[in-house]
């Protein structure tokens, strides 16, 4: 493996029995439990993360420890912790990979988390379609419960603490935070109108710490480590390491822990060993589903929260997706707009009407039936619905339009003359669309 | 069995999702009949109407009669880009139905799914709770005459 990845959060990933709690105690799992409990208030917690510059790793990038000061500062004596374990973003098995490696890890963050925060119950949401790790979280929360750091009165201190394993049912919209909170409560998930915001009033509008795995496992390393440790590696603003999940027309697949600061250059082909076989990189998708397409000459950009959004880029969930140059622009960003209008959960109109109007309009191009005033009819329809929309999901749905529009333009025009570059939008002769 | 399952997690609204995955699992046919919503209704004290608001919400749930084994396969862009229309349409021609349909003999369904989280073992598809990824022709046979066997 190459030696830009970085051991942190993976460190035990492979290494030891993912049933076996000992194992994870014989190599310092726990420890910042312990430390925190019997040496550390909440608001000690709360400081080490804030001084961490720890930022959500679920694709907003919100600060962690103000997230965690706003539910710990909202008055109420019931709080919950929910660890958002929903993904299904496209390209993204990051979180799976945690959970599947180190289980514990996470639990050990969840339970920190509720510390810090004065909550007494977590909950873990997992996608349904993750069994394996369904399976190894409620072990993990079991095993965890027997040894005593869960349940009440944890390390003798006055602090109980519980876990409860939920399974989601196939709905990408769970992913979203309402949403997910929606479900929790046995309801259809959709999202409800923000403000206010979960930590003022989420499950059961109760004050809610929501953080991505990713994130909730990062903490038990800042408890044990400090902050300052935490910081070196990464960049100023973009601290530690990121999970990165490469994925595609891709040789070496699969998920790397990396430092921030890295060029995506550096991921695609130090790590990623390039695209397989005599093709050519012609585009990446960044941040799944809903990120930006980007050609293979903007790859000097940093993997950096600051880098990459002053080009117009978002870390998302931390997927990368290479396609090579036998695959069509057009026919990707059609089958990205399939599963938007497919997953939409039908709340808001410019998402659940605007989702397949932007579907018939890419289809238009792939059939040979687009004119130059579909241009236009994009534009409008992509900004009413990032400006309208009521959710993430409808908000950053047209960016792969937006950004294929921007950098790969000639390839929309040659399919309004009837021609599809790579041959797939096409009868088999010569690239013809018929 | 419905009444069984409903006292196995309590009685208590918020677990209406995992209730109904229970209930579907637990029958061979994998769905949700009207009598398993109704008796949900009366017993967890939901109106019936949000309970099937609930049932038609999420993907996982049928409220018609489904097959043995259902078969996810992926179709998003890391499990197209290599291959995922092959393994489509291989699934396709060995059991002789077209997505979303069952086989005569009450087997298989096939269905699409969205991303299962198996991208670096693309294409990928999910058969009755169990990841298979790297999927070619020759695997997919074996795979359907395992489970045939079963
Ligand atoms: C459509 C949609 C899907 C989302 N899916 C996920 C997801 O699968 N996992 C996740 O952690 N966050 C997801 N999010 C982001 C969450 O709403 C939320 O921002 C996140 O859980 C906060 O955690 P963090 O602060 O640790 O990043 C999604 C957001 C949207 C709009
Ligand atoms: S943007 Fe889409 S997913 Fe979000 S609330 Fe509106 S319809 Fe639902
Ligand atoms: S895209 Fe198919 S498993 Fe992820």
């Amino acid at each position: 493996m190459s030696d830009l990845t970085v051991k942190r959060l993976t460190q035990r990933c492979g290494d030891i029995d993912p049933r076996d709690v000992s194992e994870y105690i014989s190599t310092g799992g726990y420890k910042a439990l312990v430390k925190a409990l019997l040496t550390m208030k909440p608001q000690g917690v709360i400081d080490e993360v804030k001084a961490s510059g720890l930022l959500g790793r679920g694709g907003a990038a919100f600060p962690t420890g103000l997230k965690m000061q706003m539910v710990h500062d909202t008055p109420g004596d019931v709080k919950y912790v929910v660890c958002n374990a929903d993904e299904g973003e496209p390209g993204t098995f990051k979180d799976r990979y945690l959970m599947e490696g180190d289980p514990y890890q996470l639990v050990e963050g969840i339970i920190l988390a509720g510390y810090a925060v004065g909550a007494q119950k977590g909950y873990i949401y997992i996608r349904g379609e993750y069994d394996r790790a369904i399976e190894l979280m409620k072990n993990a929360v079991e095993q965890t419960r027997k040894i005593g750091y869960l349940g009440n009165n944890i390390l003798k201190q006055h602090f109980n603490f519980d876990i409860e394993v939920r399974s989601g049912a196939g709905a990408y919209i769970c992913g979203e935070e309402f949403a997910l909170i929606e479900s929790l409560e046995g309801k259809s998930g959709r999202p409800r109108y923000k403000p206010p915001y979960p930590p003022v009033s989420g499950l059961w509008d109760k004050p809610t710490l929501i953080n991505n795995v990713e994130t909730l496992a990062n903490i038990p390393y800042i408890v044990s480590n400090g902050s300052k440790a935490f910081r070196s590696v990464g960049t100023d603003n973009s601290a530690g390491t990121k999970l990165i999940c490469l994925s595609g027309n891709i040789a070496n697949r699969g998920v790397f822990e990396l430092p921030f600061g890295i060029t995506l250059k550096d991921i695609i082909y130090d790590i990623g060993q390039g695209v397989p076989g005599e093709r050519e990189l012609k585009m990446i998708q960044i941040g799944g589903a809903s990120g930006s397409c980007i050609p293979s000459d903007m790859l000097d950009v940093k993997l950096d929260f600051a880098d990459m959004k002053k080009n117009g880029l978002s870390m998302g969930s931390g997927a990368i997706i290479a396609f090579d140059d036998s695959r069509c622009v057009i026919d990707i960003v059609k089958s990205l707009l399939k599963f938007f209008a497919h997953e939409s959960c039908g709340k808001c109109t410019p998402c659940r009407e605007g989702n397949p109007q932007l579907y018939n309009l890419i289809d238009d191009f792939s059939k040979g039936s687009a004119t130059p005033s579909h241009y236009d009819v994009l534009q409008s329809l992509t900004q009413t619905m990032q400006q309208a929309a009521l959710c993430g999901l409808g908000q950053s749905s047209p960016m792969p339009v937006v950004s294929t529009l921007l950098y790969f333009k000639d390839e929309y025009d040659m399919h309004i003359n009837g021609r599809c570059p790579a041959g797939i939008c096409s009868s088999t002769n010569g690239g013809e669309i018929i | 069995m419905v009444e069984e399952i409903i006292n196995s997690h309590g009685i208590a609204e918020d677990k209406l999702v995992p209730i109904l995955l229970d209930i579907q699992n637990s029958n061979d046919k994998h769905y949700l009949s009207e009598d398993d919503l109704k008796q949900v209704s009366r017993l967890l004290g939901i109106p019936e109407s949000r309970v099937y608001s609930v049932a038609t919400f999420y993907s996982f749930f049928s409220l018609q009669p489904r097959g043995k084994y259902i078969i996810q396969i992926c179709d998003n862009a890391p499990c197209i880009v290599n291959g995922a229309y092959n393994v489509i349409d291989d699934f396709r021609h060995i059991l002789g139905i077209d997505m979303g349909q069952t086989t005569p003999d009450g087997l298989f369904t096939l269905e699409y799914s969205s991303c299962l989280g198996c991208c670096s073992h693309a294409p990928a598809a999910r058969i009755s709770g169990e990841l298979y990824g790297d999927l070619d022709s020759e695997k997919i046979k074996s795979i359907l005459s395992d489970l045939r066997r079963r």
